[in-house]
């Protein structure tokens, strides 16, 4: 039965994130983020006591059991208000797939940590030249005594300085989808890790395996057979990303209509002329309809679905409105939007990042047209 | 959270189904027209499709489906949700769901007609034994309805209406007006103009044909001269029209064919499929796949839109805002979705119905012209922005 409204449990926690984070994280402190200053402890503390940490992960390991929707809802504030930090690395990319994929032995050592705020995740895939396709992974793990060794660079890889673990995907076999996935201790050794100087700041790294050993017992899922993995990893990821994106979007039309509302110009609200109205009214048809995306996507996630189409629309079209309602913005800002003294910078970048992350929008809309049939 | 159907639902999507493979002619797909959100193509409103048009209805009639929407009290199943589905499975089969008789007239009867009046129409129109064309536009009065020049003067048991209407959708094959006219001229703005039903075959009324852009005769000019309209065939209150109106729009703007939508990407997406250019297929083309999955991811979003909007009216929620979105981001889509079918259809696009080398029976090309009018009739694009800004978020008028 159709229903387009939250549970009374998925207002809550929308509401109590956005009040915390309007508190907790102010764009202040998002700015000193950005210029590399370490995400506070005490924060990511207070993160986890709210139960963030653990919202998905089962109750059996120390988490409330939430749901993926859940999960989205609450990406939609931390967006509203671009806090960084490595909620999304730890839970998207490491949490949820050790809960999928992981052995009893692997889930019992790792999930309880995570919902206790005591393990960051992350996900190293990407490598230089190489970007969501199987076959361009060259990152090599052979066989050494009854473990492996890793070599290899991997890129854009969030979160790796602070990482406990690292999710790293790795060629075992010739074949083209014959990829592994290894949880590594970061501080195994072989391991260099390098920053990245990002658009946004946001700690991404490039991570280089030199000959880094690694038990078999830490393989996630089967050997040679991770390529589905970490499809699925990437594919849930697309739809939080989402989230935060349409989050950051409606933070965007927030701001620049308190603005248009106060600001004069020829004895009049910029709020009142037709052109601007109409830069509002397209900010929110973008908004309202790339939301339905990305939710239905995380419905049907939640629900066990199939969510290949859905999730690859969101994602196509997600981050594309984010920058058509990011510049609509600048517009109505005018010059004071563009200086660094604003706010808007901040959400312009990420406009951008999101966009490329995880895969662009021509990628996506490759995907769906896979999906059509083509 | 839930974009499921029940299965009550999913039950009459298939009976729907049913009915359309069962009651369109085997020739149907031939000869339909319908660009989505386009009203220069809507089915029915060609003069050579009325006597079909009008047994459709009454076989519609039979089901209770032209009442879908409406309060149970008056013999609907209430739910919206059920009526969109049916329009979007007829819109599919590019085949009229209903009438401005049923998609408009009859919910608003239901909420401001005497229950006089709800007695003796709600039930016809329900039947589909009658057709109604809007008589809102004037030559000088088209977003702007409260300057509408239309006059009724009481006279007696009946008012006496004089002026000129335009853009009048389907007036030559519908049985009455839902007119507005002006009954008030001194009255304050939006407070002087009132709904009534005037029977096409009054005397004093003239239709004339205007042929669209498409070379379809789908709208009219009407003329009325001295025509006397019973006082019981009021709408609601005298002189509170306008807010009838803006009661109606909510309906009408879930008028966008979203079934019209998914039709054509399927067809054209079976076009790529086999159609070659230079001698590789249309759909191995990286622009041309990128170009069609675009469009379908807005029409996914224009579904979202749609279904959105019907939920909200059976949660007893006006839809004003929604209403708005849906109608502003389906037409403006249509006129997209026409241009990219135009490139991917390339020179062949040019070609009309009838040519030999037509693809897709000349639809595209059609459409192309008929997306023009979505932007602009039931509200431009404009007024939908204007309403979404000062109603929706409260930006200040002046």
């Amino acid at each position: 039965m159709m229903n387009f409204d939250l549970t009374e449990e998925q207002k809550l926690l929308k509401e109590s994130a956005r009040n915390f984070l309007s508190r907790e994280c102010p764009r202040d402190l998002v700015r000193t983020l950005e210029e590399g200053k370490e995400f506070p402890p005490e924060l990511w503390r207070k993160m986890t006591d709210l139960g963030w940490t653990g919202l998905i992960i089962p109750g059996e390991y120390g988490g409330s059991g939430g749901s993926f929707l859940d999960l989205a809802i609450l990406f939609e504030e931390i967006g509203y208000h671009i806090c960084p930090g490595p909620l999304f690395t730890t839970v998207v990319l490491g949490a949820l797939p050790v809960m999928a994929w992981g052995t009893p032995e692997q889930k019992e050592d790792i999930l309880p940590k995570i919902a206790g705020g005591e393990r960051i995740m992350t996900l190293a895939v990407d490598e230089p030249g190489a970007y969501r396709r199987a076959s361009s992974i060259t990152a090599k793990a052979s066989t050494a005594g009854d473990g492996f060794v890793i070599d290899g660079t991997k890129l854009f890889v969030p979160d790796a300085d602070r990482a406990d673990l690292l999710l790293c995907a790795a060629r075992t076999g010739a074949d083209e989808e014959e990829i592994t996935l290894f949880i590594v201790e970061k501080d195994a050794p072989g391991i260099t890790i390098t920053p990245l100087q990002t658009l946004a700041g946001d700690r991404q790294f490039e991570v280089v395996f030199n000959g880094v050993p690694v038990k078999k017992e830490r393989i996630l899922g089967e050997p040679d057979r991770a390529w589905p993995i970490i499809e699925d990893i990437h594919r849930k990821a697309t739809v939080i990303l989402c989230a935060e994106m349409i989050g950051g979007a409606q933070a965007v039309m927030d701001m620049s209509l308190e603005y248009a509302r106060e600001r004069t110009q020829f004895n009049r609200p910029i709020g009142s002329f037709q052109a601007i109205q109409h830069h509002f009214a397209n900010m929110l048809a973008d908004i309202s309809g790339s939301r339905y995306l990305f939710l239905k996507a995380a419905w049907k996630i939640s629900e066990g679905r199939d969510a290949s189409m859905d999730a690859a629309m969101a994602k196509a079209r997600v981050g594309e409105a984010y920058r058509r309602v990011t510049i609509l913005g600048h517009q109505i800002f005018g010059g004071i939007g563009f200086t660094k003294e604003h706010d808007m910078y901040l959400y312009h970048e990420r406009s951008m990042t999101g966009d490329l992350k995880f895969g662009g929008a021509d990628l996506h809309r490759a995907r769906v047209a896979e999906e059509l049939g083509l | 959270m839930n974009f499921d159907f029940s299965e009550e639902e999913r039950s009459f999507r298939r009976e729907v189904e049913e009915f359309a493979k069962a009651e369109l002619p085997p020739d149907w797909d031939e000869k339909a027209l319908y660009w989505p959100a386009g009203y220069g193509t809507l089915p029915g409103l060609e003069e050579e499709f009325k006597e079909f048009h009008d047994e459709l209805l009454l076989k519609l009639g039979k089901r209770g489906w032209l009442s879908i929407g409406w309060p149970s009290e008056y013999g609907g199943m209430n739910s919206m949700v059920k009526h969109a589905i049916l329009d979007d499975v007829m819109s599919y089969h590019r085949a009229p769901p209903g009438d401005v008789s049923t998609a408009i007239g009859g919910p608003t009867i239901a909420k401001v007609a005497s229950d006089e009046m709800k007695r003796e129409w709600l039930p016809r129109i329900a039947r589909g034994e009658l057709r109604f064309w809007l008589g809102y536009s004037e030559p000088n009065a088209g977003s702007d309805l409260a300057s509408i020049k239309t006059r009724a003067v009481d006279d007696g048991d009946d008012f006496v209406v004089n002026g000129q209407k335009i853009w009048s959708s389907g007036a030559h094959i519908a049985d009455y007006a839902w007119l507005l006219a002006k009954t008030d001229p001194g009255a304050p703005k939006y407070r002087g103009e009132t709904i009534m039903l005037v029977d096409n075959r009054s005397p004093g009324i003239t239709i004339r044909p205007l042929e669209n852009i498409c070379g379809i005769h789908s709208f009219n000019e009407v003329f009325f001269d001295d025509v006397r309209v019973p006082k019981k065939n009021v709408v609601g209150n005298v002189n509170q029209g306008f807010y009838s109106v803006m009661l109606a729009l909510q309906y009408e703007r879930l008028f966008v064919g979203v079934g019209a939508f998914r039709r054509i990407l399927d067809e054209l997406v079976a076009y790529v499929k086999e159609t070659k250019s230079n001698g590789r297929l249309l759909a191995d083309d990286a622009l041309v796949r990128n170009k069609l999955a675009s469009m379908a991811i807005e029409i996914e979003v224009v579904s979202g839109f749609y279904w959105r909007t019907a939920w909200l009216m059976d949660q007893g929620t006006i839809p004003d805002l929604e209403s708005s979105m849906l109608k502003l981001f389906g037409t403006e889509l249509s006129r997209t979705l026409a241009g990219v079918a135009m490139e991917i259809l390339g020179p062949a696009g040019q070609l009309k119905r009838g040519s030999k080398w037509a693809p897709l029976r000349g639809l595209v090309n059609l459409g192309y012209m008929d997306s023009v009018s979505g932007p602009i009739g039931a509200g431009t694009s404009e007024v939908q922005r204007g309403i979404i800004a000062t109603r929706g978020l409260g930006l200040p008028r002046k």
